[in-house]
């Protein structure tokens, strides 16, 4: 599965949540689907997004919030697992694209490559519902079925090594965060 | 345990004072005290985490979802949290209130905390993190109140240093 392919499945889904994603290729080729202002780009501080989107779920236990993260990523902030899995926010769904590689960064391949098993991490780290994805149609259902219920999900999906041609965003970081609050507010606000 | 409950109490009610509503927060002895009372405040969430890092992430939602908060960390917490606060809270503007209990300064008998001691000031000064010390009963509600009202009104972090004369009772 190409991850362009699986975010073009779950767009549908992901333009009517907040979305917090990690850089690189995902961010990318997120923006190039669409950009919504209820999208973040952790355009660094890798490994983080996921705390990021616990802080949101915590902060806005009536909204959906969408973590998509990254192999490279999960690995640097595996704790991360079980700090969710601590306060299962039922409204936090966290997508792990594994390609096994640190793709944006010259290709070089993660943990993942040689056997470490992401969706078992999260299972052992105690995430109520941990399911593997790695077809288009799957992943679209996994995504609408989790989005629907109230259990702290985290999809992992194997997608090819491949990104786009440009990672590109004419979207200025501070842009971004800024928009991103003002809509989170705005949402705070229609309660 | 002669970590100073009075002085623990104060602190927290100053934080509630700050209308915080996250505290993210990693066990150190000099935090006990402030540990368990947000854990035992049906109106904190407290989010014990794994490493200080996240932290920085999850106060960094908090914000941007319009809600305050705290995090209580050692001093080797904020070192090892050091990426995060560039990466994310300096990068993308984002206030943070850091109270960081100042371990390995004057008065430390255990020698595995001097090394953090000596760097702490230093790397937060590097960092152009305004820093206030916390050293007396009386100083608690207004200096924590000014350092949030900093960290809101210039988007950047800010550190509270808890000391020992305020946390250590013997």
């Amino acid at each position: 599965m190409l991850r362009a392919d699986a975010l073009e499945t779950i767009y549908p889904e992901l333009e009517k949540h907040i979305v917090v994603t990690i850089m690189g290729a995902v961010a990318a080729e997120l923006y190039m689907l669409g950009h919504r202002h209820s999208f973040f780009y952790l355009e660094h501080a890798m490994g983080l997004a996921s705390s990021m989107g616990l802080g949101i779920a915590l902060a806005m236990p009536t909204h959906k919030v969408i973590v998509l993260d990254g192999d490279g990523s999960l690995l640097m902030n595996l704790g991360t697992l079980s700090t969710m899995a601590r306060y299962k926010p039922g409204n936090l769904l966290h997508i792990v694209f594994d390609n096994e590689s640190l793709l944006s960064v010259g290709g070089f391949p993660t943990a993942t490559a040689t056997g470490t098993d992401l969706a078992g991490v999260a299972r052992a780290s105690g995430i109520p519902s941990v399911v593997e994805a790695d077809t288009c149609e799957s992943l679209g259902s996994v995504v609408r079925e989790a989005l629907a219920g109230d259990t702290l999900t985290t999809i992992v999906s194997k997608v090819e090594a491949i990104g786009p041609k440009t990672f590109h965003m004419d979207l200025p970081l501070l842009e971004n965060r800024f928009q991103f609050k003002r809509a989170l507010e705005a949402l705070q606000r229609q309660q | 345990m002669p970590v100073s409950v009075t002085n623990s109490k104060l602190i927290y009610a100053a934080l509630k004072a700050c209308d915080v509503k996250i505290i993210s927060a990693l066990p150190e002895t000099w935090l006990v005290h402030l540990i368990r009372m947000a854990d035992e405040d049906p109106d904190m969430i407290l989010v014990r985490i794994a490493k200080e890092e996240e932290a920085i992430g999850i106060s960094a939602g908090a914000h941007l979802a319009g809600v305050n908060s705290a995090l209580l960390m050692q001093n080797h917490g904020f070192l090892a949290a050091i990426n995060p606060i560039v990466s994310l809270a300096l990068l993308y503007k984002i206030p943070l209130v850091m109270l960081i209990s100042y371990r390995g300064h004057m008065g430390e008998k255990d020698p595995w905390q001097t090394q953090g001691g000596m760097a702490t000031e230093p790397v937060l000064k590097a960092l152009n993190i305004p820093t206030w010390h916390l050293n007396s009963s009386t100083d608690i509600y207004r200096r924590l109140k000014d350092a949030q009202t900093l960290a809101h009104a210039s988007l950047h972090p800010v550190a509270v240093l808890l000391s020992r004369e305020l946390m250590w009772e013997e």
